[in-house]
């Protein structure tokens, strides 16, 4: 039977497409909610447009619909090719497409409507919640089975990854979204007072560590190698990696909660667990950019090892501030300003979206069957996007500072120097940086679209057979 | 009550603290290095897609 010889390419490339698709339309969210900071009579006075109901619209466009697709496509070339199987079940890979297409919709259609749990990341409603369940154990029985088939002996650590993400994603969505249903559109938490607020910032963190970390790195660790040619840097290390990943970043969620109900021995806990995953995470970055040592000059021909590259190195930016920022005297300054928005995005853009891109543009051209259309074209894609991410944390982080320091300043009698408003208006010239750099971003995005969509189009679709069980072992 | 459930965390540290030493230890192995960089190759040589260019 021809579907036992060869890769199941189909599910990969919808996946691929929605990626992009769902980028622009998450991306675009964004750049409306940043220009309403700027002018806030764009939301029209229209309810369904207010900045509360799309900036949740945005989080989760740009997470779960760009960044899961993203991971959903590239997991399951990756486990395919490296375990020399077909994806164990073709209808349950068909389920998680659209099962997660239809959760994406959901969320498109109940935030506006203002139907949420009120947890950051985790917003949507308990219907919506338990479909996510489902697509999820699929997900997991579609990637673990296909591990489980494989004609490789060794699992490459790529997949270890992946997988990692997949079981952790469950566990945190079934504790963290624990709801009592009282109509069917609205539940409350299972949990009540500082309990329900650390069970959330453990689910966020380890969204961050888990969804948006460990499943990329999982891209890092197939991606570049095939990009730059040549092994990883080593493979020891990421062994190491990821081991030392997975023991510590389950415990930095306190670090959300400083200065909180949250008893101070838990806040300092996350504190000190949070500088400790600068290590794994430093390691990581560092057998992603050594994979290169010896094929530098690469980077200087190829534009998507760039995207790759550069990804990693905003990844070990964002690890270094992550944890500078989760030190109490540091986050005492820090929390509920801009800079936490700027921080957040040095990894999302710089890191999640980068690698994303990279990944898609070796992974597009080769699922059709064509050359990229224009390197030229990702040359300028990297460029823009580049410039855009730089003025964007670089605008938020001399906000935040600023609105930290001048929340904080008192005069000789006590009272506060700055009333809220104005640290507000003082905030006006920055978030017009700041939506320059998210159009930026979107327009380099905007660009991409294009040029995938010239490779693809006219292209006949590929398909990839297994090799012989006699090279694999 | 609070006293056994803080003795089975404190337990479950110093088993996970001495599991990752141990990680460490077989993962730098010499007899482990001729495994790792067979795996290291595994995506370049056993897996070519520039067929599917």
């Amino acid at each position: 039977m021809a579907d036992t010889q060869t890769y199941n390419y189909h599910v990969v490339r919808q996946f691929a497409l929605m990626t992009l698709i769902w980028g622009v339309v998450g991306m675009l969210v964004g750049v409306i909610i940043a220009a309403q900071l700027c002018w806030p009579q764009l939301n029209f006075d229209i309810p369904y447009l207010t900045f509360s109901r799309l900036r949740p619209l945005h989080t989760n466009a740009v997470i779960f619909a760009f960044g899961g697709c993203a991971l959903f496509s590239t997991s399951y070339y990756v486990v395919q090719r490296t375990c020399h199987a077909r994806l164990l079940s073709d209808g349950l890979a068909a389920f998680t497409f659209w099962g997660w297409q239809l959760v994406i919709v959901l969320a498109a259609l109940s935030f506006p409507l203002g139907i949420t749990t009120g947890k950051e990341y985790a917003e949507l409603e308990w219907p919506i919640d338990i479909l996510i369940t489902l697509v999820w154990v699929s997900y997991a029985i579609v990637f673990f089975g296909t591990i489980v088939k494989r004609k490789v002996k060794h699992i490459y650590v790529a997949n270890w990854f992946f997988g990692a993400m997949i079981i952790t994603i469950a566990v945190l969505h079934l504790v963290n979204s624990a709801e009592i249903p009282v109509t069917l559109t609205k539940s409350y938490s299972a949990y009540a007072g500082v309990q329900d607020a650390m069970v959330q910032w453990w689910y966020g963190h380890n969204a961050v560590g888990f969804f948006l970390t460990a499943g990329f790195l999982g891209m890092m660790y197939y991606f570049i190698p095939k990009q730059a040619g040549r092994p990883v840097y080593s493979y020891r290390l990421s062994i190491v990696h990821f081991w030392a990943l997975i023991f510590t970043y389950i415990w930095a969620g306190p670090h959300h909660l400083h200065y909180t109900a949250l008893p101070n021995w838990t806040q300092s806990l996350g504190m000190v667990m949070s500088i400790i995953l600068l290590a794994p995470s430093w390691g990581g970055m560092i057998n992603g950019i050594m994979t290169l040592s010896g094929a530098w000059h690469k980077l200087r021909t190829d534009p998507v090892l760039r995207f790759l590259i550069v990804s990693v190195s905003f990844y070990g930016m964002s690890t270094f501030e992550g944890p500078m920022m989760s030190i109490k005297t540091v986050n005492a300054l820090s929390h509920y300003t801009d800079w936490t928005i700027g921080h957040v995005h040095s990894g999302a853009l710089g890191w999640v979206a980068f690698v994303s891109m990279g990944c898609l543009y070796y992974l597009i051209p080769r699922l059709y069957g064509r050359e990229i259309y224009s390197l030229k074209l990702v040359e300028t894609h990297f460029w823009i996007s580049t410039f855009g991410i730089v003025l964007y944390i670089t605008s938020m982080w001399v906000a935040g500072i600023m609105q930290g320091l001048m929340w904080r300043a008192v005069n000789p009698d006590g009272t506060l120097t700055y009333s809220f408003v104005e640290s507000v208006a003082a905030m006006h010239p920055f978030f017009i940086i700041r939506l320059l750099g998210g159009v930026m971003f979107l327009g380099g995005t905007l660009i991409m679209v294009y040029n995938m969509f010239k490779t693809i189009a006219g292209s006949k679709l590929v398909t990839a057979s297994i090799p012989a069980p006699a090279t694999a072992h | 009550m609070s006293d056994w459930i803080g003795t089975i965390f404190s337990a479950w540290t110093v088993v996970v603290a001495v599991l990752f030493v141990v990680i460490v230890l077989w993962a730098w192995s010499s007899r482990r290095k001729q495994d790792f960089d067979e795996a290291a190759r595994l995506p370049l040589e056993a897996d070519d897609d520039s067929s599917a260019r």
